[in-house]
């Protein structure tokens, strides 16, 4: 059996903040990711982030992530296993974790989770046509192993990721057909999708996806109008030829080890879904149990990052590893985080958290 | 939206960032300190008389919203910088389509000067008829003009 003081779960941009701060706090950190790469989302995104310097803004995802790795591996306090998927989280606090084919398991003091989200899927006709993809298939292929997905694809979707990863089509040389959402407004930041704008590429708002059409593989999509009540409109349907569909209709958080190990959970849609009730320290009602990122609620790198500082930083302290500057840097980490939070862009996410934040403690 | 008369005494940046984002790297960007964005969920507002349309501000911009005229370029023509992210880059001197915020083809514009960027945000310098220099905001690269 490892012991290690803290283990992270995760090493997505949560997870690695997670780990540099608590490390360089002097607690002895184990980061275990499930990929063979470090820096979960951050790596397919090749677009600049919004944000704030504190947050890289102004930078690329994949080159924030970057960043983040050489930081957390210029620290002698992490110990980094890739290739390492956590199974399960057991009442007497052991973890078991398959670790390159190997079954171990370790003996942490704390565990933060920093699982992520996983993508959301729709139901229709044919969705099982080969050319249909998540948004994060498609960012997978064409940003990290430089392949195409289709031809000419079709997004459903007009979120930020929808728009973004719409935007990353058409630098690839796809066609993008159009973007399909079924809101009457578009979601993403409106300078995203001036974007895809400005290259032709039309956003059919207020229309939805009636059934994908082929044989052996997609080849084209009916899509349709919908009314005010949100009902396809008899006479409305549309076919268009494509090879590929995007589907970029949202995340929900990453939760599975949570309700294993008993963390309350509570339902919450403008989070993502189900996420565990936690204080504004980031832990959960386990005590040795913390979050960060998107699996406590589906958020953005940015407040992604800045939870990962929190949670790395105070249970180093719970620890006994207390920089002298905790307090200051604890503070301005909360500032930044309610300042990123501060915008119209943000109600949703405060509207979600009031729901899951209990009462400070400490 | 400059006045006449700022517009009158050359380059400048515009900002087609009109919803509240948490975002302010333009702000960081700006070697002369011309654009503020109070609190990160702020638009950003310039102060037009320390801006001289450098451009440096559009390769950070990760919303690509930043563009910068300049209408004392020449008798005919305005000078249009947009930022662009797609290769093949077009070739200076090349003829290419110029589209509107609606991707639409509006007419021709010559490209003065491809600016690369190390961050890959590339700002391309097009040179417009006058009358549609606040409509230009893209191009279309037609084959054989690429670099
Ligand atoms: C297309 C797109 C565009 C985006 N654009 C922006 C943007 O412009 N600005 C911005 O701020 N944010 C943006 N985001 C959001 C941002 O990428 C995420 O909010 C952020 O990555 C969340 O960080 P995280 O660390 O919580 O999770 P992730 O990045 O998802 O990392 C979680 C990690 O945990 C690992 N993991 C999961 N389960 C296990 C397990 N059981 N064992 C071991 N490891 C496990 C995963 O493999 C993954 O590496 C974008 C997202 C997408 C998809
Ligand atoms: S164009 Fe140059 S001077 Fe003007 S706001 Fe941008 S960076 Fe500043
Ligand atoms: S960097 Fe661009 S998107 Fe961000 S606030 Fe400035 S102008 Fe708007």
């Amino acid at each position: 059996m490892i012991t290690t003081e803290i283990l992270i779960i995760g090493a997505g941009p949560a997870g690695l903040m997670a780990a540099i701060h608590a490390a360089e706090a002097g607690a002895k950190v184990l980061l275990v990711e499930r990929a063979d790469r470090l820096g979960g989302q951050l790596i397919k995104q090749t677009h600049k982030f919004f944000g704030s310097k504190a947050e890289f803004a102004g930078e690329r995802g994949m080159d924030i992530a970057e960043k983040l790795i050489n930081l957390s591996s210029d620290i002698s306090g992490i110990t980094i296993w890739k290739n390492a998927v956590v199974l399960g989280i057991y009442p007497d606090g052991v973890v078991t974790i398959s670790h390159e084919g190997a079954f171990c398991t370790v003996s942490p003091k704390k565990i933060i989770i920093a699982t992520g989200a996983s993508e959301k899927t729709m139901a229709f006709p044919n969705n099982d046509l080969p050319g249909i993809y998540g948004a994060g298939a498609v960012q997978t292929l064409m940003n990290v192993h430089g392949v195409i997905p289709a031809k000419r694809i079709l997004m459903i979707g007009a979120g930020n990721i929808g728009v973004i990863v719409a935007y990353q089509l058409l630098q690839a040389g796809v066609e993008v057909a159009g973007i399909v959402e079924a809101a009457p407004q578009v979601g993403g930041y409106r300078v995203h999708a001036a974007k895809l704008q400005r290259h032709g590429v039309p956003i059919y708002t207020s229309h939805s996806i009636q059934s994908a059409h082929g044989d052996s593989c997609l080849e084209g999509v009916t899509i349709c109008r919908l009314d005010e009540q949100w009902q396809p409109i008899e006479g409305s349907e549309q076919y268009i030829a494509v090879d590929g569909l995007c589907l970029a209709v949202g995340l929900s958080p990453l939760t599975e080890l949570l309700w294993q190990a008993n963390c309350e959970m509570k339902f919450a849609a403008e989070l993502g879904g189900y996420v565990p009730l936690r204080d504004a320290n980031m832990k959960t009602t386990h005590e040795n149990i913390y979050v960060a990122g998107d699996v406590s609620g589906v958020e953005e790198a940015s407040a992604a990052m800045v939870e990962g500082k929190l949670a790395g930083l105070y249970v180093a302290s719970v620890l006994g590893h207390k920089k002298d500057s905790f307090t200051k840097e604890f503070q301005t980490a909360k500032s930044q985080l309610s300042a990123l939070r501060s915008g119209p862009a943000s109600v949703k996410i405060c509207t979600g958290l009031s729901k899951v934040v209990l009462e400070e403690v400490g | 939206m400059p006045s006449q008369e700022r517009f009158a005494k050359g380059p400048i940046a515009l900002f087609e960032c009109m919803q509240q984002i948490p975002c302010n790297p333009c702000a960081d960007a700006c070697p002369r300190g011309a654009i503020t964005v109070k609190e990160i969920n702020d638009c950003p507002s310039l102060n037009e008389e320390l801006c001289n349309g450098c451009g440096v501000c559009m390769t950070h911009c990760p919303g690509l919203s930043i563009f910068v005229v300049d209408y004392t370029y020449g008798k005919d023509a305005a000078l249009v910088k947009i930022p662009y992210e797609f290769s093949p880059l077009p070739e200076a001197k090349s003829v290419v389509d110029a589209l509107n915020r609606q991707g639409q083809c509006i007419g021709t514009a010559q490209v003065i000067r491809v600016q690369t960027s190390p961050n890959k945000t590339n700002i391309i310098w097009l040179s417009v008829p006058r009358e549609l220099a606040m409509e230009v905001r893209s191009i279309h690269v037609m084959k054989g003009e690429t670099s």
